[in-house]
């Protein structure tokens, strides 16, 4: 045969496992043409502040500011949690429609791939975090330390992680475009349990203990801890307790399915 | 990844085979899907992976794309693992379906693949070559099927594979698409690129590979040119009933290929049909004589059958 042949020793590996630029602008075009993306995490929590920012005793005080900026960042975090579960939960669509087996038979890295979903998640929940306190500062009830604030808003950017390997691990549980009906509701329950819509300030109540254990409970209370100058021992140990639950939760579920990639 | 890369030096590296299996099994709990595959593709082959449904052809190829591990055994892509073959670009595949995005563009699809490879063509010159320029901003969930299936060609030549795994290539395309695909795969081997095909039809694997491999049960039943299985398939077979056979005296008989014995029944392979009947009905008891010609399917089935029941 007179055939060319190939010299494998000629190809390279690309660095850092296939991770680029490029990949990260289209996974965030792509989130961000999504109306229902747009919607739920974007325009949602934004109304929401609106709506309950503004109640009567907005001007009390909490901490090192008032109730609209405990109010603000509690919104905040909740369209931080909700964004990064939508594109948490992403993973597993791509898995069901084949995406992932295709991505296996290129040389971006697995590790690589989930690190892509959580850079995609974290954009997403700080363009959230950035949204409801524009409209904080439209509003212009909310008031603290500018300081302190900007401490919120990286703190509850931070604190979409954990709702990303949530958003990951109930993709799994929940096959296809199911999840987020499955997350939206989940996380509005969690948040008024985990104390993120009403303050639930009877600390002997049965509700309260109950919240004590709620993921959302854990994460609230960090992102507000500039706000508030108090951070509990246990919700420290409840936010971290719940990352290492969906981060387990995820890889587990992950590992799982790899059988059928 | 420890494994180093035995790339021989000294003699030009043209020996390094594009596949290589040994002793390759693969077992999913109690089920054996791969008995042991010994097989070796040279550079530049169009090797057509022929069998029926179930009988590890699937598997068979995962292996080689590194999508899974062999139970036990080697498998080797131009001398590396599988994986670091992949990373290299070195291997693609085209799925029948799945494998895309829905809500991604077409030239997103194609820019998010190669921007994940080390060395790739220009994405405008891939989409001009696919043949989807046109189509390049319409989102993946509007095109057709066909449209679909050459966005999945496109990304799979993005890398220039030297290596591509076909699954069902022409499902679905008409004469003159088929025709046009297999000259464009012929012209693109002659650069060197070796492509192995899974398919279960027997005429494709015919007219368009250099070599079929037949796979059965999760071995290789048969290995050779079209016209090297064929003539497997060549002959007749005569079928009679008759007690204590004497097979030896009919090995004897010029063109006997094999001879089975169930029971009663002689079953006879041959290429001189005549000279067995004519020796059955004059010197043995033999009677119910019947003489079937084996096409092609039935060669095809009678070798995957015979994989069975080993």
């Amino acid at each position: 045969m007179s055939t060319a042949t190939v010299d494998p020793t000629t190809r390279k590996v690309p660095p850092y496992g296939g991770l680029n630029a490029t990949i990260l602008r289209i996974e965030i075009k792509r989130m961000l043409r999504n109306r229902r993306t747009i919607i739920f995490t974007l325009v949602l929590p934004a109304g929401l502040f609106f709506a309950f920012g503004g109640v009567k005793g907005w001007n009390d005080d909490v901490g090192h500011g008032n109730a609209a900026a405990y109010i603000l960042v509690s919104m905040a975090l909740y369209g931080a949690a909700l964004t990064a579960a939508a594109a948490g939960a992403m993973v597993a669509m791509e898995r069901a429609m084949g995406w992932s087996r295709q991505l296996r038979l290129t040389p971006l890295s697995p590790v690589v791939y989930i690190g892509i979903k959580a850079m995609v998640a974290l954009v997403m929940g700080a363009i959230a975090v950035l949204v409801v306190n524009v409209a904080g500062l439209v509003q212009g009830k909310p008031d603290m330390p500018a300081g302190r604030w900007l401490a919120c808003a990286v703190l509850a950017i931070l604190c979409t992680l954990v709702f990303a390997a949530l958003g990951v691990f109930v993709g799994y549980l929940v096959p296809g475009e199911n999840a987020m009906q499955v997350l939206g509701p989940g996380l509005a329950l969690m948040s008024f349990l985990g104390d993120v819509f009403i303050p639930i300030d009877d600390h002997s109540s049965l509700i309260w203990h109950v919240a004590q254990w709620t993921p959302m409970f854990g994460v609230a209370e960090v992102t507000r801890a500039p706000l508030t100058g108090e951070l509990p021992w246990y919700a420290v140990v409840n936010a971290v307790g719940w990352l290492a639950v969906f981060v387990l939760g995820a890889a587990w579920r992950m590992s799982k399915d790899t059988a059928r990639v | 990844m420890t494994q180093t890369q035995l790339v021989e030096t000294g003699a030009r590296p043209a020996a390094v085979p594009a596949v290589s299996l040994s002793g390759v099994t693969k077992s999913f709990g109690d089920v054996k899907a791969v008995r042991g595959i010994d097989l070796e593709l040279q550079q530049g082959e169009v090797v057509a992976f022929l069998g029926p449904n179930g009988a590890g052809k699937t598997t068979t190829i995962d292996m080689v794309l590194g999508l899974s591990r062999p139970t036990t055994g080697d498998v080797r892509v131009l001398g590396l693992e599988p994986r670091q073959a992949i990373a290299r670009g070195l291997v693609s595949a085209v799925m029948q379906t799945g494998g895309l995005i829905k809500d991604l563009s077409v030239r997103e699809t194609v820019e998010y693949t190669a921007s994940l490879f080390a060395d790739t063509k220009p994405v405008d010159e891939v989409l001009a070559n696919a043949g989807i320029t046109g189509i390049a901003d319409r989102k993946v969930a509007k095109c057709s099927g066909g449209e679909q299936q050459r966005l999945r060609f496109a990304m799979a030549l993005l890398p220039d594979p030297a290596l591509l795994l076909l699954d069902e290539p022409t499902t679905g395309m008409d004469v003159e698409g088929r025709r046009t695909f297999w000259s464009a795969i012929r012209r693109d081997a002659q650069q060197g690129r070796t492509v192995l095909f899974a398919t279960h039809y027997l005429e494709e694997a015919d007219q368009y590979a250099d070599r079929i491999v037949l796979i059965s049960n999760g071995r290789i039943v048969a290995d050779g040119s079209g016209s090297e299985i064929r003539a497997l398939a060549a002959g007749r077979s005569v079928r009679a009933t008759l007690a204590n056979a004497d097979t030896d005296r009919i090995a004897a008989i010029g063109g006997v290929d094999a001879i089975e014995v169930r029971g009663e029944t002689v079953l006879v392979h041959t290429k001189d049909s005549d000279a067995v009947a004519r020796y059955l009905l004059t010197e043995t008891d033999a009677r119910d004589l019947e003489i079937t010609s084996k096409g092609l399917e039935d060669a095809f089935l009678s070798l995957t059958h015979e994989g069975d029941h080993r």
